[in-house]
């Protein structure tokens, strides 16, 4: 089994639009949605669910306010802040400590120290993950909960789930749409791949970007190649980027035309190469067959 | 609750669920346009893992300074292996197996735990870097970003100490990672609005809904702007209708805008003509900023 997995570093340079053809162009394949704090594979892979579980991770703490005897040791001891005095809980006695759920990391501290044991410490949910069925075979997805952390988690769970199901059904590709940037859970969705698309715009911040994303990749030792979207929009910045690529020993596997019709298959909720036969489905189609099943 | 705060300054977060709408480009221009208008303005890039602000600031730096984050350091000599340690740390960032104590410092989240709970005093805190913060000035605009190191996973420490390092400027534009998640809340917490940037499209929209759940769950007024308003479709525009969210600007798609920002230049600086549109986009923000009705 074969894991690929598509990133950038910035932001909306087309990694979803990308993974989308890619679905549609191979055989034997699960997707993983591990954007998930932010997933949009599903709108356009006509995703419909057919399993959900709740994503279990980490603890809260709260103050059990018929115990607490308003020492303020937790107040005291929480390195984070999150208990707070007359905080945002509207309507409760203005005097007494609360902590604010959002800023809470669960370490337990309060809990521990607590001389009254009157903190509940207890497994919060802080999303929800999917199997859907798709026109391209089962994917994987998910979504973070609102103001939750935990999102690397949740990405290892999206990433064990699309293993299974590649198992049990003798799938041998897994096409993985990463998050941007290159924290927690881009660590998360790259480790163990078999290659890394890095999916850049010929921009400034692009380029920057495509710099910290690949020296992140050469972490892992994991094959890493480029694909250069929107190319014509500046064609210096594109050949300055080749160079780039060159000299690191980045592949560029592909180059791809600024096309409206990335907008337009979006809107028609489906993937460019199957929206139209434009030039740049021939050029997202070349780079399928170039990088090939990885 | 903004008059509270040092001289009534102002914060302004930029946010987007979705990478790549625009929200470096809206804050460096709102920052540009205000300094031009004679406010103090400081701008503070939070995406410490790409952050890009300084390609259009451009600013002259003027201190470097690393962050760490704290994490155990154990005197072996003084343990006595009972691994208190181990168990109350619920990251499994230290560990002890057959008495011995094994510390795991990228997974540490800094809460002391351990330490507190040591009975032979034999740990102590030291620090693990995680990125710097560099502070610079560009004309009138105060330039302060973290950079967060290759390969660190945790950067809300980072975006925490960006934020400690903002003072009494008369505006703070503060430019946020994308997404909805830990990141993001440590940068749009306690600002004053929240600025949402789209697009017109499908994930936009999809992207959008999530990030005004979470400005909500943090009870922060807001207020959207649509990049490229002219792309896509009016699924965006229906939604903040249905919603009753402000839309306070709309910015068409502009080639000549687009090969300036590929090149670092700001919307600004080749028309001129959309400061006016930006010192619109400011006066909204302070009218809602401040109508005391939540909205």
């Amino acid at each position: 089994m074969k894991q690929l997995v598509v990133i950038s570093g910035k932001g909306g340079t087309g990694k979803t639009s990308i993974v989308a053809c890619f679905a549609a162009l191979s055989q034997n394949r699960v997707l993983a949605d591990c954007d998930v704090d932010a997933a949009d594979l599903h709108l356009v892979m006509d995703a419909r669910v057919r399993h959900r579980e709740l994503f279990r991770s980490g603890k809260k703490a709260s103050i059990v306010s018929e115990k607490c005897v308003d020492c303020g040791e937790c107040e005291r001891l929480c390195r984070l802040g999150a208990v707070i005095r007359n905080g945002d809980a509207k309507g409760k006695d203005s005097d007494s400590l609360h902590i604010d759920p959002i800023v809470c990391e669960g370490c337990g501290v309060c809990y521990h120290f607590c001389p009254a044991d009157a903190i509940a410490f207890g497994e919060t949910v802080s999303g929800e993950w999917f199997v859907s069925e798709t026109r391209c075979g089962p994917m994987v997805h998910a979504r973070l909960g609102i103001a939750q952390g935990n999102s690397g988690k949740l990405v290892s769970v999206v990433r064990s789930q699309a293993r299974g199901l590649a198992l049990k059904h003798g799938l041998d590709l897994i096409i993985i749409d990463g998050p941007p940037g290159i924290g927690c859970p881009v660590i998360a969705s790259v480790t163990g791949t078999d290659l890394v698309l890095v999916v850049t715009e010929p921009t400034l911040s692009g380029v920057h970007d495509l710099e910290r994303v690949r020296q992140l990749a050469s972490h892992f030792r994991t094959r890493t190649v480029a694909c250069i979207n929107k190319c014509d929009l500046n064609p210096k910045m594109t050949a300055h980027i080749e160079e780039h690529c060159e000299e690191t020993g980045m592949e560029v596997v592909g180059r791809i035309r600024y096309d409206k019709s990335v907008t337009l298959a979006q809107i028609a909720k489906t993937s460019v190469v199957e929206y139209s036969d434009s030039p740049i489905s021939l050029e997202i189609r070349q780079m399928w067959e170039h990088i090939g099943a990885p | 609750m903004f008059a509270e705060r040092r001289n009534g300054s102002l914060r302004i977060a930029v946010a987007s669920g979705k990478g790549g709408t625009g929200k470096t480009a809206v804050a460096t221009n709102l920052a540009a346009t205000l300094s031009s208008e004679g406010y103090r303005v400081v701008y503070a890039d939070c995406d410490v893992e790409e952050p890009n602000g300084h390609i259009f600031l451009k600013p002259t730096i003027r201190s470097v300074e690393r962050v760490g984050t704290p994490v155990p350091d154990v005197d072996l000599s003084r343990c006595n292996g009972c691994g208190k340690c181990g168990d109350i740390c619920e990251f499994s960032a230290i560990v002890c197996m057959n008495g011995k104590v094994i510390t795991f410092p990228e997974l540490c989240h800094g809460c002391d735990g351990c330490i507190l709970v040591c009975p032979e005093n034999a740990i102590r805190e030291t620090q693990r870097e995680i990125g710097c913060i560099e502070r610079g000035r560009r004309d009138g605009i105060e330039f302060i970003h973290g950079v967060l190191r290759v390969g660190e996973a945790m950067s809300a420490p980072l975006i925490r100490a960006v934020k400690q390092k903002l003072s009494d400027e008369d505006v703070a534009v503060i430019d946020a990672p994308p997404g909805t998640s830990c990141p993001v809340i440590e940068t749009v917490r306690d600002t004053d609005f929240v600025l949402l940037v789209t697009e017109p499209t499908p994930f936009g929209l999809s992207d959008l809904r999530l990030a005004v759940e979470m400005v909500r769950a943090l009870n922060l007024k807001l207020g959207v702007i649509i990049n490229r308003c002219d792309i896509g479709n009016s699924g965006v525009r229906d939604y903040c209708a249905e919603q009753d969210i402000p839309l306070l600007l709309e910015i068409p798609d502009d080639r000549e805008i687009a090969r300036a920002y590929s090149r670092g230049q700001m919307a600004v600086e080749v028309a001129p003509s959309l400061k006016v549109a930006f010192a619109g986009l400011w006066e909204r923000i302070v009218t809602r900023i401040s109508s005391r009705n939540d909205e």
